[in-house]
Protein backbone atom coordinates (compact mmCIF):
# COMPACT_ATOMS: atom_id res chain seq x y z
CA UNK A 1 0.00 0.00 0.00
CA UNK A 2 1.69 3.13 -0.48
CA UNK A 3 2.37 5.52 2.25
CA UNK A 4 0.28 8.58 2.87
CA UNK A 5 1.63 11.73 1.04
CA UNK A 6 2.68 14.40 3.52
CA UNK A 7 0.37 17.09 2.76
CA UNK A 8 0.98 20.99 1.38
CA UNK A 9 0.81 23.64 3.86
CA UNK A 10 0.85 27.62 2.56
CA UNK A 11 4.16 28.89 2.65
CA UNK A 12 3.12 31.95 4.82
CA UNK A 13 4.02 35.68 4.58
CA UNK A 14 7.12 35.10 5.96
CA UNK A 15 8.85 32.22 3.09
CA UNK A 16 11.99 34.83 1.99
CA UNK A 17 13.62 34.04 5.66
CA UNK A 18 14.22 30.52 4.05
CA UNK A 19 14.17 30.44 0.43
CA UNK A 20 15.28 33.61 -1.18
CA UNK A 21 18.66 33.18 -3.45
CA UNK A 22 20.36 35.99 -4.17
CA UNK A 23 20.85 34.40 -7.34
CA UNK A 24 17.29 33.03 -7.83
CA UNK A 25 16.28 35.16 -10.79
CA UNK A 26 19.36 35.00 -12.51
CA UNK A 27 17.89 31.73 -14.36
CA UNK A 28 21.39 33.52 -16.80
CA UNK A 29 23.70 35.95 -16.76
CA UNK A 30 22.23 39.33 -18.23
CA UNK A 31 25.83 38.90 -20.07
CA UNK A 32 24.02 35.99 -22.44
CA UNK A 33 23.73 37.43 -25.44
CA UNK A 34 20.01 35.44 -25.90
CA UNK A 35 19.02 36.93 -22.30
CA UNK A 36 15.56 38.12 -21.85
CA UNK A 37 13.72 39.61 -19.04
CA UNK A 38 10.79 38.01 -17.99
CA UNK A 39 8.42 39.93 -16.02
CA UNK A 40 4.79 40.02 -14.38
CA UNK A 41 2.29 41.26 -11.39
CA UNK A 42 0.55 39.06 -9.48
CA UNK A 43 -3.38 40.24 -8.90
CA UNK A 44 -5.93 39.17 -6.43
CA UNK A 45 -10.07 38.77 -6.80
CA UNK A 46 -9.92 42.43 -4.63
CA UNK A 47 -7.96 43.93 -7.06
CA UNK A 48 -5.11 44.45 -5.19
CA UNK A 49 -1.39 43.21 -5.75
CA UNK A 50 -0.05 40.06 -4.25
CA UNK A 51 3.41 41.39 -2.67
CA UNK A 52 3.89 38.52 -0.60
CA UNK A 53 4.28 35.88 -3.18
CA UNK A 54 7.13 33.67 -4.68
CA UNK A 55 7.10 32.15 -8.42
CA UNK A 56 9.56 29.87 -9.42
CA UNK A 57 9.83 28.36 -12.84
CA UNK A 58 10.94 25.35 -14.87
CA UNK A 59 12.02 25.68 -18.49
CA UNK A 60 14.03 23.46 -21.40
CA UNK A 61 16.58 25.18 -22.88
CA UNK A 62 16.47 27.25 -26.23
CA UNK A 63 16.81 23.37 -27.56
CA UNK A 64 14.05 22.38 -25.92
CA UNK A 65 16.75 20.32 -23.35
CA UNK A 66 15.99 19.94 -19.90
CA UNK A 67 19.21 20.36 -17.30
CA UNK A 68 17.44 16.81 -15.45
CA UNK A 69 18.27 13.35 -14.88
CA UNK A 70 14.85 12.50 -15.47
CA UNK A 71 14.75 13.43 -19.33
CA UNK A 72 15.03 10.50 -21.28
CA UNK A 73 17.04 11.97 -23.85
CA UNK A 74 19.90 12.26 -21.36
CA UNK A 75 20.46 15.54 -19.19
CA UNK A 76 21.02 19.20 -21.17
CA UNK A 77 24.80 19.88 -21.95
CA UNK A 78 24.41 23.46 -21.91
CA UNK A 79 24.98 23.87 -18.23
CA UNK A 80 21.07 25.66 -18.38
CA UNK A 81 19.90 25.89 -14.83
CA UNK A 82 16.39 26.24 -16.12
CA UNK A 83 15.00 27.08 -12.74
CA UNK A 84 14.42 30.71 -11.51
CA UNK A 85 12.68 32.01 -8.71
CA UNK A 86 11.92 35.29 -7.23
CA UNK A 87 9.97 37.13 -4.93
CA UNK A 88 6.80 39.95 -5.90
CA UNK A 89 8.02 43.13 -4.39
CA UNK A 90 6.00 45.79 -3.04
CA UNK A 91 4.32 46.43 -6.59
CA UNK A 92 3.53 42.56 -6.76
CA UNK A 93 5.79 42.46 -9.10
CA UNK A 94 8.55 40.14 -10.18
CA UNK A 95 11.39 39.29 -12.82
CA UNK A 96 13.89 36.61 -14.08
CA UNK A 97 16.37 36.18 -16.53
CA UNK A 98 16.36 33.61 -18.74
CA UNK A 99 16.54 32.49 -22.55
CA UNK A 100 13.10 31.59 -24.35
CA UNK A 101 13.16 27.72 -24.04
CA UNK A 102 13.07 25.63 -27.26
CA UNK A 103 9.87 23.33 -28.51
CA UNK A 104 9.20 20.68 -26.37
CA UNK A 105 8.25 17.02 -27.17
CA UNK A 106 4.20 16.43 -26.47
CA UNK A 107 2.36 13.34 -25.73
CA UNK A 108 1.53 11.43 -29.29
CA UNK A 109 4.00 13.03 -30.96
CA UNK A 110 2.71 16.15 -30.80
CA UNK A 111 5.39 19.41 -30.67
CA UNK A 112 5.16 21.20 -27.15
CA UNK A 113 5.23 25.28 -27.89
CA UNK A 114 7.84 27.79 -25.67
CA UNK A 115 6.93 27.72 -22.59
CA UNK A 116 7.70 27.46 -19.13
CA UNK A 117 5.76 25.94 -15.44
CA UNK A 118 5.34 28.78 -13.52
CA UNK A 119 4.43 28.17 -9.66
CA UNK A 120 3.47 30.27 -7.35
CA UNK A 121 3.91 30.03 -3.32
CA UNK A 122 2.09 32.82 -0.69
CA UNK A 123 0.09 33.59 2.22
CA UNK A 124 -3.75 32.06 1.38
CA UNK A 125 -2.34 29.16 -0.90
CA UNK A 126 -2.64 26.33 0.95
CA UNK A 127 -0.93 24.44 -1.70
CA UNK A 128 1.19 25.78 -5.16
CA UNK A 129 -0.79 27.35 -8.03
CA UNK A 130 0.55 25.63 -11.21
CA UNK A 131 0.38 27.66 -14.27
CA UNK A 132 2.45 28.06 -17.57
CA UNK A 133 3.87 31.26 -19.50
CA UNK A 134 3.98 30.71 -22.82
CA UNK A 135 4.84 33.67 -25.93
CA UNK A 136 2.05 35.63 -27.96
CA UNK A 137 4.74 36.10 -30.76
CA UNK A 138 4.96 31.82 -31.02
CA UNK A 139 1.17 32.09 -33.00
CA UNK A 140 2.11 29.04 -35.32
CA UNK A 141 4.00 27.01 -32.39
CA UNK A 142 1.02 27.84 -30.49
CA UNK A 143 -1.91 26.79 -32.12
CA UNK A 144 -0.27 23.47 -32.61
CA UNK A 145 0.88 22.82 -28.63
CA UNK A 146 -1.27 20.09 -26.95
CA UNK A 147 -1.59 21.90 -23.80
CA UNK A 148 -3.37 25.31 -25.48
CA UNK A 149 -5.47 23.54 -27.60
CA UNK A 150 -7.69 21.75 -24.29
CA UNK A 151 -8.29 26.08 -23.50
CA UNK A 152 -11.02 27.94 -24.67
CA UNK A 153 -10.13 30.82 -26.46
CA UNK A 154 -10.89 33.52 -24.14
CA UNK A 155 -8.87 31.61 -21.63
CA UNK A 156 -5.58 30.91 -23.61
CA UNK A 157 -4.75 34.54 -24.00
CA UNK A 158 -3.90 34.11 -19.81
CA UNK A 159 -1.28 32.22 -20.58
CA UNK A 160 0.45 34.57 -23.74
CA UNK A 161 3.48 37.21 -22.50
CA UNK A 162 3.05 39.52 -24.68
CA UNK A 163 6.98 40.89 -26.45
CA UNK A 164 7.92 43.93 -24.11
CA UNK A 165 11.12 45.94 -24.74
CA UNK A 166 13.92 43.97 -23.26
CA UNK A 167 11.67 40.78 -23.16
CA UNK A 168 8.16 39.33 -21.96
CA UNK A 169 5.44 40.54 -19.58
CA UNK A 170 2.72 38.64 -18.24
CA UNK A 171 0.33 39.47 -15.09
CA UNK A 172 -0.82 37.12 -13.45
CA UNK A 173 -4.79 37.36 -12.08
CA UNK A 174 -5.36 34.77 -9.28
CA UNK A 175 -9.77 35.37 -9.36
CA UNK A 176 -12.11 36.89 -11.71
CA UNK A 177 -13.21 37.05 -15.23
CA UNK A 178 -10.00 37.38 -16.99
CA UNK A 179 -8.32 35.02 -13.99
CA UNK A 180 -5.35 33.08 -15.44
CA UNK A 181 -5.38 29.17 -16.30
CA UNK A 182 -4.67 27.33 -12.89
CA UNK A 183 -3.86 23.41 -13.99
CA UNK A 184 -3.93 20.52 -11.81
CA UNK A 185 -0.14 18.88 -12.59
CA UNK B 1 16.76 13.23 -33.13
CA UNK B 2 15.92 10.94 -30.07
CA UNK B 3 13.41 8.49 -30.73
CA UNK B 4 10.09 7.46 -29.04
CA UNK B 5 10.21 8.81 -25.30
CA UNK B 6 8.60 7.35 -22.60
CA UNK B 7 7.71 10.16 -20.04
CA UNK B 8 5.65 8.41 -16.52
CA UNK B 9 3.81 10.50 -14.82
CA UNK B 10 3.09 10.99 -11.61
CA UNK B 11 -0.27 10.35 -9.20
CA UNK B 12 -2.79 12.77 -8.19
CA UNK B 13 -2.38 11.18 -4.80
CA UNK B 14 -5.06 12.44 -2.04
CA UNK B 15 -4.51 14.40 1.22
CA UNK B 16 -3.52 18.23 0.18
CA UNK B 17 -5.78 20.92 1.67
CA UNK B 18 -8.84 22.83 -1.04
CA UNK B 19 -7.50 26.17 -2.11
CA UNK B 20 -10.54 27.52 -1.01
CA UNK B 21 -10.77 26.99 3.14
CA UNK B 22 -12.79 29.93 4.21
CA UNK B 23 -11.98 29.20 7.57
CA UNK B 24 -8.53 30.97 6.59
CA UNK B 25 -9.24 34.19 5.90
CA UNK B 26 -6.21 34.71 2.91
CA UNK B 27 -7.18 32.49 1.10
CA UNK B 28 -10.71 34.36 -0.12
CA UNK B 29 -9.03 36.65 -2.58
CA UNK B 30 -6.47 34.34 -3.46
CA UNK B 31 -7.74 30.89 -3.96
CA UNK B 32 -8.47 30.43 -7.74
CA UNK B 33 -12.23 30.71 -8.04
CA UNK B 34 -12.38 28.48 -11.55
CA UNK B 35 -11.53 24.82 -11.74
CA UNK B 36 -8.40 23.92 -12.36
CA UNK B 37 -7.20 22.54 -15.53
CA UNK B 38 -6.13 18.98 -15.46
CA UNK B 39 -2.99 18.61 -16.94
CA UNK B 40 -1.13 16.00 -18.59
CA UNK B 41 2.60 15.30 -17.53
CA UNK B 42 5.05 16.17 -20.21
CA UNK B 43 8.67 15.89 -20.47
CA UNK B 44 8.13 19.55 -18.83
CA UNK B 45 6.25 18.06 -15.41
CA UNK B 46 8.40 14.97 -15.07
CA UNK B 47 12.20 16.83 -15.17
CA UNK B 48 13.14 19.32 -12.06
CA UNK B 49 16.35 20.87 -10.96
CA UNK B 50 19.10 19.71 -9.39
CA UNK B 51 21.32 21.34 -7.26
CA UNK B 52 24.65 20.69 -6.53
CA UNK B 53 26.60 20.27 -3.28
CA UNK B 54 28.10 23.86 -4.71
CA UNK B 55 24.86 25.68 -3.55
CA UNK B 56 24.66 24.22 0.30
CA UNK B 57 27.48 23.80 3.02
CA UNK B 58 27.75 21.30 5.63
CA UNK B 59 27.58 24.20 7.98
CA UNK B 60 23.61 25.48 6.54
CA UNK B 61 22.42 22.44 8.56
CA UNK B 62 22.49 24.08 12.01
CA UNK B 63 20.66 26.77 12.49
CA UNK B 64 22.36 27.12 16.22
CA UNK B 65 25.47 27.75 14.95
CA UNK B 66 26.33 31.31 14.92
CA UNK B 67 29.40 33.14 15.11
CA UNK B 68 27.97 35.35 17.91
CA UNK B 69 26.55 33.13 20.54
CA UNK B 70 24.38 30.31 20.50
CA UNK B 71 20.21 30.96 20.26
CA UNK B 72 18.03 30.43 23.29
CA UNK B 73 15.46 27.76 23.49
CA UNK B 74 14.92 24.02 23.61
CA UNK B 75 17.84 22.33 20.98
CA UNK B 76 16.24 19.81 18.77
CA UNK B 77 17.64 17.64 16.20
CA UNK B 78 14.98 17.39 13.31
CA UNK B 79 15.77 14.00 10.98
CA UNK B 80 14.31 11.82 8.54
CA UNK B 81 13.77 10.68 4.71
CA UNK B 82 12.51 12.78 1.43
CA UNK B 83 10.67 9.10 0.05
CA UNK B 84 7.92 9.11 -2.67
CA UNK B 85 4.61 7.46 -1.92
CA UNK B 86 6.20 3.92 -2.77
CA UNK B 87 8.96 4.28 -0.08
CA UNK B 88 11.49 4.97 -2.44
CA UNK B 89 14.38 7.25 -1.19
CA UNK B 90 14.66 10.98 -2.91
CA UNK B 91 18.55 11.43 -3.46
CA UNK B 92 20.85 14.78 -3.62
CA UNK B 93 17.26 16.65 -3.39
CA UNK B 94 17.35 20.28 -1.82
CA UNK B 95 15.49 20.70 1.61
CA UNK B 96 15.14 24.30 2.88
CA UNK B 97 13.16 25.00 5.93
CA UNK B 98 12.41 28.37 8.16
CA UNK B 99 10.81 29.28 10.97
CA UNK B 100 10.45 31.33 14.31
CA UNK B 101 12.48 31.29 17.16
CA UNK B 102 12.02 29.85 20.59
CA UNK B 103 9.69 32.88 21.25
CA UNK B 104 7.35 32.48 18.55
CA UNK B 105 9.17 35.54 16.46
CA UNK B 106 10.75 35.07 12.85
CA UNK B 107 13.13 37.39 11.94
CA UNK B 108 11.26 39.11 9.48
CA UNK B 109 10.37 42.71 8.87
CA UNK B 110 6.92 42.17 8.91
CA UNK B 111 6.25 39.53 11.72
CA UNK B 112 4.48 42.17 14.37
CA UNK B 113 4.18 39.72 17.21
CA UNK B 114 5.25 41.51 20.22
CA UNK B 115 7.86 38.84 21.57
CA UNK B 116 11.74 38.96 21.54
CA UNK B 117 13.86 38.72 18.63
CA UNK B 118 16.97 36.41 18.87
CA UNK B 119 20.03 37.98 17.63
CA UNK B 120 21.41 34.87 17.00
CA UNK B 121 18.91 32.63 15.60
CA UNK B 122 17.67 33.78 11.68
CA UNK B 123 15.81 30.37 11.59
CA UNK B 124 16.90 29.73 8.57
CA UNK B 125 18.34 25.68 6.75
CA UNK B 126 19.04 23.81 4.24
CA UNK B 127 20.36 20.57 3.37
CA UNK B 128 20.72 18.11 0.35
CA UNK B 129 19.35 14.43 1.23
CA UNK B 130 21.90 11.78 1.19
CA UNK B 131 22.11 8.72 -1.14
CA UNK B 132 19.13 7.06 1.00
CA UNK B 133 16.62 10.24 1.04
CA UNK B 134 18.29 11.22 4.65
CA UNK B 135 18.14 14.80 5.70
CA UNK B 136 18.78 16.24 9.25
CA UNK B 137 19.04 19.24 11.04
CA UNK B 138 19.73 21.21 14.41
CA UNK B 139 17.67 23.70 15.41
CA UNK B 140 15.99 24.73 18.26
CA UNK B 141 11.90 23.98 19.03
CA UNK B 142 9.91 26.86 17.72
CA UNK B 143 7.66 28.66 19.75
CA UNK B 144 3.71 29.43 18.74
CA UNK B 145 2.74 32.55 18.04
CA UNK B 146 -0.54 34.64 17.69
CA UNK B 147 -1.97 35.56 14.12
CA UNK B 148 -5.38 37.60 13.17
CA UNK B 149 -7.15 35.20 11.40
CA UNK B 150 -9.55 34.89 13.86
CA UNK B 151 -10.16 35.81 17.83
CA UNK B 152 -7.38 34.62 19.99
CA UNK B 153 -5.94 32.91 16.61
CA UNK B 154 -3.04 31.12 17.42
CA UNK B 155 -0.51 28.71 15.04
CA UNK B 156 0.69 25.74 16.55
CA UNK B 157 4.56 25.62 16.63
CA UNK B 158 5.87 24.38 13.06
CA UNK B 159 8.77 24.54 11.02
CA UNK B 160 8.35 24.83 7.02
CA UNK B 161 9.72 22.22 4.90
CA UNK B 162 10.49 22.96 1.25
CA UNK B 163 11.28 19.74 -1.00
CA UNK B 164 12.06 19.52 -4.77
CA UNK B 165 12.31 16.09 -5.52
CA UNK B 166 12.93 14.72 -8.93
CA UNK B 167 9.81 16.28 -10.77
CA UNK B 168 8.91 19.51 -10.88
CA UNK B 169 5.47 18.21 -10.36
CA UNK B 170 6.96 16.40 -7.16
CA UNK B 171 7.39 20.18 -5.72
CA UNK B 172 6.72 20.15 -2.18
CA UNK B 173 5.98 22.98 0.21
CA UNK B 174 4.26 22.12 3.65
CA UNK B 175 4.72 22.20 7.72
CA UNK B 176 6.08 19.75 10.25
CA UNK B 177 4.19 20.01 13.51
CA UNK B 178 5.18 18.45 17.15
CA UNK B 179 3.14 15.97 18.58
CA UNK B 180 0.42 16.49 21.28
CA UNK B 181 0.01 20.54 20.41
CA UNK B 182 -3.04 21.59 22.29
CA UNK B 183 -3.36 24.01 19.36
CA UNK B 184 -4.08 21.68 16.86
CA UNK B 185 -8.07 22.15 17.06
CA UNK B 186 -8.35 25.80 16.79
CA UNK B 187 -6.06 26.14 13.49
CA UNK B 188 -7.46 26.70 10.22
CA UNK B 189 -4.13 25.75 8.26
CA UNK B 190 -3.45 22.10 9.33
CA UNK B 191 -7.10 21.68 9.91
CA UNK B 192 -7.41 22.22 5.95
CA UNK B 193 -6.75 18.74 5.78
CA UNK B 194 -9.68 17.49 6.29
CA UNK B 195 -8.21 13.86 6.04
CA UNK B 196 -7.21 12.77 9.32
CA UNK B 197 -4.41 10.08 8.10
CA UNK B 198 -3.26 13.17 5.89
CA UNK B 199 -2.97 15.09 8.77
CA UNK B 200 -1.01 12.54 11.11
CA UNK B 201 1.21 13.01 7.81
CA UNK B 202 2.26 16.83 8.78
CA UNK B 203 3.34 15.61 12.61
CA UNK B 204 6.59 14.41 13.51
CA UNK B 205 7.12 11.92 16.16
CA UNK B 206 9.52 11.89 19.72
CA UNK B 207 12.73 10.40 18.52
CA UNK B 208 14.44 8.90 21.84
CA UNK B 209 17.05 7.22 19.95
CA UNK B 210 18.39 9.80 18.05
CA UNK B 211 18.36 12.30 21.41
CA UNK B 212 22.08 13.41 22.57
CA UNK B 213 22.39 12.79 25.84
CA UNK B 214 23.09 16.08 27.64
CA UNK B 215 23.03 18.05 24.47
CA UNK B 216 19.73 17.49 22.34
CA UNK B 217 16.11 15.90 22.21
CA UNK B 218 14.92 14.81 18.82
CA UNK B 219 12.03 14.34 16.63
CA UNK B 220 11.71 12.51 13.13
CA UNK B 221 9.87 13.58 10.22
CA UNK B 222 9.42 11.65 7.01
CA UNK B 223 8.38 13.72 3.79
CA UNK B 224 6.36 11.45 1.35
CA UNK B 225 6.16 12.76 -2.10
CA UNK B 226 3.72 11.58 -5.21
CA UNK B 227 4.74 8.21 -6.48
CA UNK B 228 5.21 7.43 -10.11
CA UNK B 229 2.21 6.61 -12.07
CA UNK B 230 2.33 2.87 -13.30
CA UNK B 231 0.98 3.57 -17.02
CA UNK B 232 3.42 5.12 -18.37
CA UNK B 233 2.47 6.88 -21.72
CA UNK B 234 4.62 8.04 -24.99
CA UNK B 235 6.00 11.24 -26.08
CA UNK B 236 7.86 11.10 -29.41
CA UNK B 237 9.28 14.00 -32.20
CA UNK B 238 7.72 13.31 -35.36
CA UNK B 239 10.57 12.55 -37.39
CA UNK B 240 11.32 9.30 -35.50
CA UNK B 241 8.30 7.53 -34.06
CA UNK B 242 6.64 6.23 -36.98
Amino acid sequence: MARQITPSQTAGPFLHIGLLWPDGPTVVTGDDPAAIMLTGCIVDGAGDVVADALVETWQADADGRFASAEDPRGPATSGFRGWGRCATDADGRWRIVTVKPGPVPGPGGTTQAPHLDCTIHARGLLRQLFTRIYFADEAQANAADPVLAELPDERRATLLASSVDGGYDLDIKLQGDRATVFFDA
Amino acid sequence: MTGTLIVPGYRREAGDPALATPGYGSTNHRAPDRPLVVLPHTLTEVTGPAFGEGRVKAADADLTRRPAGEPLGERIIVHGRVVDSDGRGVPATLVEVWQANAAGRYAHDSDRHDAPLDPNFTGAGRCLTDAEGRYRFTTIRPGAYPWRNHPNAWRPAHIHFSVFGRAFVQRLITQMYFPGDPLFGQDPIFNAVRDERARQAMISSFDLDETVPEWALAFHFDIVLRGRDAVAFESGDDEDDH
